[in-house]
């Protein structure tokens, strides 16, 4: 009983931790959907009278924010599905091909996942020019899908470098190429693992801020990450604007949360620990 | 089916024996790198090197860059922005890595054996959940969520200081120098803490029970068993978590944009925004180049460090078990 009597405190003194993280999404939402004027009023601490969704309604309109969903779903999901492409391909090469000097290759990609962007943001600004893929969705998404490969190859290789053999080399004899071993046979029994990969390619894209907000300038192209961030950092938007901006950023991170939850927390323990 | 793919296994073992073959087929699967090492070299290595030759020079981003040698670095290193940007590293690292890290353990170990083992695995989970939350939020738009509880009129942290009687307290968070920087080190807690939580508690599933169960036995109290069993066990991902958090906390950016950019008088300057600005702000793109490439030079040397320390507990992890 004394166990009991002393437990509880530690669920309780959880629970407030817990609830001081998620608090800033609940006064978010709360004022989001109060009027400016019972904003000015009241303050943002006591709770809405009614509900009121002009201000996210022409706050939506304001930024085109529909457009701004569908290029970051653009972005996000092609290079989810293109950076899981190039990390399979690699990952055969290196966990199953076992080429000459693959741990020289994979030390390569695992390096080039530790750079800084700030390393590269400046060339890939001055040859996207060059080449007149400034300023498209297209640039960016070449770009992440490189960089999101990195890790993919690294986590695929090592998952792939315990890929029972013998399974393959039956299919060899049997008379598959490569090629085929690959699409037939790897790639349907990793499936796991791609999944957990697409979903943070997906995750990790929607997020990035610093390349896409040098590479998308004009309004048409920007993700969502990159028009809130800019609005905020002119310091033009008044509480109310911040707050429908707030929770228009906050509602797509939710969604997937809701929907990847059990993927994401598995992924992070099998990224981490290999 | 497993016979055939034996008799398979064996075959091949045989058919092998005599080698010269095997080169040749093994390095056709090269093949399938080309796409992923073109890919690399145009997006990464060019770039990188492009960036790192630029830094010896002087250079607007326009006409030809004028070689300078060292004098960007040597510039650097009597720039009092630069090194406060560093420092302001520091603190960073403390905030994204240090701290989330020491609490992310206490918050594991707790959720993991107390609330898991006498409440049930739900509500562990739903706790990990609300801890995790911020980790998916677009780090911009964190800021954004931020900004607008520390904004000084109305602001809702104010506004709860004001309701309960502290309004003494009440503070310009992000617009007082003295202060700016701790409130971005304390939003950055915030956002970091659910991966070493999460990290963790993967980790401590691996731990033996029977481990817990001798020590309580010999009458281990709870902090003993976290120092004594916990932290050893998962000493691999401690060190994945601090390397990563280091290395995250030294890129930060969107974060700093977001809520300072910098601000004010360049109180939470970090290298990134720095660079960033010197690159795209004032044109100066050999300087930035060369903050850049420092700073890349600071998270490789940690990366390796880190990698190092990690294979050597995971060998040592090896040692104990066999």
């Amino acid at each position: 009983m004394t166990g009991a009597l002393r437990r509880y405190p530690v669920l309780i003194a959880l629970c407030i931790a817990a609830l001081f993280m998620v608090v800033p999404f609940l006064i978010v939402a709360v004022n989001a959907v109060k009027s400016p004027a019972e904003y000015s009023q009241n303050g943002p601490l006591s709770l809405p009278h009614g509900l009121y969704l002009d201000g996210l309604k022409d706050f939506w309109q304001r930024v085109d924010y529909s457009q701004k969903l569908v290029n970051s779903v653009l972005i996000s999901g092609s290079v989810a599905i293109l950076a899981a492409v190039l990390s399979v391909l690699n990952a055969y090469a290196i966990g199953i091909g076992r080429v000459r000097g693959r741990t020289w290759v994979l030390a390569f990609f695992v390096l080039a996942n530790m750079l800084p962007q700030e390393a590269l943001v400046y060339p890939i600004y001055y040859l996207s020019k060059q080449v007149g893929l400034y300023d498209t969705r297209l640039s960016v998404i070449i770009v992440f899908t490189v960089i999101q490969a990195a890790f993919g190859t690294y986590l695929l290789s090592s998952v792939l470098g315990r890929f029972p053999r013998e399974i393959i080399e039956a299919a060899r004899i049997d008379g598959a190429n490569k090629w085929q071993v690959l699409w037939r046979i790897v790639v349907p029994v990793s499936r796991p693992t791609i999944g957990v990969l697409l979903v943070f390619f997906f995750i990790w894209t929607w997020n990035e801020f610093l390349l896409p907000l040098v590479m998308l300038i004009s309004n048409d192209n920007q993700t969502v990450s990159v028009a809130l961030g800019v609005l905020q950092g002119q310091r033009l938007m008044d509480a109310t604007m911040t707050n429908a901006a707030a929770l228009l950023g906050v509602l797509p991170a939710i969604v997937f949360f809701l929907v990847f939850q059990r993927t994401l927390t598995r992924g992070i323990a099998v990224g981490a620990v290999k | 089916m497993t016979v055939t793919v034996e008799r398979g296994a064996r075959a091949v073992g045989k058919y092998r024996q005599p080698g010269p073959r095997r080169p040749r087929t093994r390095d056709s699967y090269a093949l399938f790198l080309l796409p992923g090492i073109l890919a690399f070299l145009a997006i990464v290595v060019v770039p990188f090197l492009m960036n790192t030759g630029v830094s010896f020079t002087e250079w607007q981003g326009v006409g030809s860059p004028k070689w300078t040698g060292l004098a960007n670095y040597r510039e650097l290193m009597d720039d009092a922005e630069f090194w406060a940007s560093f420092r302001h590293s520091l603190f960073m690292v403390i905030a994204m890595a240090a701290l989330p890290t020491v609490i992310g353990l206490v918050l594991a170990a707790a959720l993991f054996d107390y609330i898991g083992k006498h409440f049930g695995s739900r509500w562990a989970a739903v706790l990990r959940a609300c801890f995790y939350l911020p980790q998916v939020l677009p780090i911009a738009v964190a800021g954004i969520v931020w900004s607008w509880i520390l904004a000084p009129d109305n602001g809702s942290l104010n506004e709860l200081l004001k309701a309960v009687g502290l309004g003494s307290w009440q503070q310009d968070w992000l617009g007082d120098p003295d202060i700016a920087l701790y409130s971005v080190m304390g939003v950055m807690v915030w956002v970091q803490i659910g991966f070493p939580l999460v990290v963790f508690m993967a980790g401590l599933q691996r731990v033996d029970p029977q481990l817990y169960e001798a020590a309580e036995l010999d009458g281990a109290g709870w902090w003993r068993r976290f120092w004594h069993i916990t932290l050893p066990q998962i000493r691999p991902e401690i060190y994945v978590v601090l390397t990563w958090c280091t290395i995250a906390a030294l890129k930060v950016f969107g974060a700093v944009y977001v809520l300072t950019k910098g601000g004010p008088g360049g109180a939470t300057d970090v290298p990134s925004y720095f660079s960033f600005s010197t690159f795209f702000e004032k044109t100066q793109v050999g300087y930035g180049a060369a903050i850049s490439t420092i700073l890349t030079v600071i998270i490789l040397v940690l990366s390796l460090i880190g990698l190092k320390f990690q294979t050597r507990s995971e060998d040592a992890d090896e040692g104990i078990r066999t």
